[in-house]
């Protein structure tokens, strides 16, 4: 984008400052609660009492805790690793083929995005009971897959559109069968995508609650676990302390997706968007 | 294509069925009575309660898309048309926290608005009030404010690429022509970002509708919308068509409202243009 006509380019002071405070805004509710984890006093107000780090100490002995995080793992990696391999193929299906009614396909498939998610909990806990399936930790990465997949898509779709098919033929005229040359053509081309992916799509499951709080039997996800530790007034403290070491780690992951997932996306994107 | 629509379908489209199926029946005991009936739509529709509880539902999301949205334009611009290097760092930067735990965002704003929260014991040691302020925490205001702080990302990304979108050259050729900054605003800027912020009014309005966590958290009596009370169905009231109906009946009022919604906007368009 050139850079004439610098009257409208002009730097707008008021903006600037909105936008400012705007992102203050956006960070500092949730720094609360990492600011109040270290407090000493068990109850969550001003003024804080004095640092410590009782309350993680507390939740390491806690064998619930380590439970539930084992279970969100579990979920959380084989909903990443399903939903990012059901994503690739779909997209590679939306890039490369014409069909009939591609863009229904496209919005039936995004549909999770903006239907309330109380209602595909209860439709799938509706459905598994119907069918006698016993609600466990399948019941759930199920629900979560749904939640998921829209993501991996919308993560992947960008990959597959910036990438040119006459690669592929050209391997495929060198020789190469339809595997290897996924393999050794597309799949690289396509691999920062795949990696954002199973990461947002691991910290969505891990961080998911709707879903899971309709088809959670008796193993608890974290934020299950959490949930049901919000009743007891005493045990906030520790949920904080919790609540703080599920957003760090968030955080980290997300940043590192968002960054991967642009990788060589950035000079085409940024004009394209 | 086929694993990733499969998948799709026996999540989202074969339990749709089963719930609109089951909406039909009524409880009997534990079980079901399976007859066809319409009774629970006639109860959804001549309860005043039902009424009521769906109104207030749309009201709060409704006020917290407007707040939404108005917060987010003058951002979105800003990293439109105002910054130029490191957009994508921009973007990320405001789409992050979107990304973490809801549950745990919307327990931030517990933490804050509560009794004893950051708010009242902040503004008690400062000197400001020596009672807390009740009406802070359980009420309409609270959860407006919780959806509009945790939905500001659905907001920001497609205000930002329909303004992105924008021919620059339009906005030089107003100046020329002698408009003024606040007229070339409403004369160009702002119709052609119109797509953007229909698309950012359906993406919050749609899913905050059935919201669950935030009245749960935040809404207390006053604030309890009508997810929660789909969830007790399922749950304490154990009357699971009837919470099928209401999932549907939430289902067909979304569908109304946005074609409405759709249809003003088309004809107002179509009035400027």
């Amino acid at each position: 984008m050139s850079d004439h006509g610098t009257y409208i380019k002009r730097p707008n002071r008021p903006l600037q400052i909105y936008a400012v405070i705007f992102l203050i805004v956006l960070y500092v509710p949730v720094l609360f609660i990492p600011l109040f984890s270290f407090n000493e006093s068990i109850y969550v107000r001003f003024p804080l009492e004095g640092f410590t780090f009782r309350w993680y100490r507390e939740l390491w002995t806690r064998e619930p805790v380590w439970n539930a995080l084992f279970n969100s793992i579990k979920v959380g990696a084989c909903v990443a690793v399903i939903s990012t391999i059901l994503g690739v193929i779909a997209a590679r299906a939306i890039t490369r083929y014409r069909m009939p009614g591609k863009s229904a396909l496209v919005t039936f498939i995004m549909m999770p995005l903006v239907i309330p998610g109380i209602i595909f909990g209860v439709a799938l806990l509706v459905l598994l009971s119907r069918m006698g399936i016993p609600l466990t930790l399948y019941t759930v990465g199920l629900g979560h897959l749904i939640v998921c997949l829209p993501f991996a898509v919308a993560t992947l779709l960008p990959r597959f559109e910036g990438f040119d098919p006459s690669m592929e033929e050209a391997s495929a005229d060198l020789g190469e069968n339809g595997w290897w040359t996924f393999w050794r053509v597309t799949f690289p081309m396509v691999f920062p995508g795949v990696v954002a992916s199973l990461l947002l799509t691991f910290t969505i499951s891990f961080d998911e609650f709707i879903m899971a709080f309709f088809l959670t039997g008796t193993d608890p996800t974290l934020p299950m676990y959490i949930w049901g530790q919000l009743r007891f007034p005493q045990e906030f403290p520790s949920v904080l302390a919790l609540s703080s070491l599920i957003l760090f780690v968030s955080f980290i992951l997300v940043f590192f997706a968002q960054w991967v997932g642009r990788m060589g996306l950035d000079e085409q994107n940024q004009e394209a968007l | 294509m086929s694993p990733t629509l499969a998948i799709m379908t026996v999540g989202i489209l074969v339990p749709f069925i089963i719930l609109l199926v089951i909406s039909f029946w009524t409880r009997d005991g534990f079980g079901f009575d399976t007859t066809f009936t319409t009774n629970n739509y006639v109860r959804a529709w001549s309860e005043p309660i039902f009424g009521a509880l769906l109104q207030r539902s749309f009201w709060i999301s409704g006020v917290a898309t407007l707040v939404t949205v108005l917060l987010c334009y003058p951002m979105a611009y800003y990293v439109a048309f105002h910054v130029h290097r490191n957009k994508m760092m921009w973007i990320i930067l405001m789409t992050l926290p979107f990304w973490t735990s809801y549950l745990l965002r919307v327990f931030a704003w517990k933490v804050i608005l509560g009794y004893e929260g950051v708010i009242n014991s902040g503004l008690m040691t400062v000197g400001l009030i020596d009672q807390p302020l009740e009406f802070l925490l359980y009420s309409q205001e609270a959860v407006i404010i919780t959806l509009a702080h945790a939905w500001a990302a659905f907001a920001i990304l497609p205000l930002y690429v329909s303004l992105e979108k924008i021919d620059k050259s339009l906005l030089e050729a107003a100046t020329d022509l002698g408009d003024g900054p606040v007229a070339r605003f409403f004369r160009i800027t702002l119709p052609l970002s119109m797509p953007g912020v229909i698309a950012a009014c359906f993406l919050i309005f749609i899913p905050t509708t059935g919201d669950y966590i935030t009245p749960a958290l935040l809404g207390g009596p006053d604030g309890a919308m009508i997810g929660n009370f789909i969830q007790l169905q399922f749950g304490r009231v154990n009357n699971w068509p009837m919470g099928a109906t209401l999932s549907i009946v939430l289902m067909l009022w979304i569908s109304l409202i946005a074609l409405v919604f759709l249809f003003i906007t088309r004809k107002a368009q179509e009035k400027i243009a």
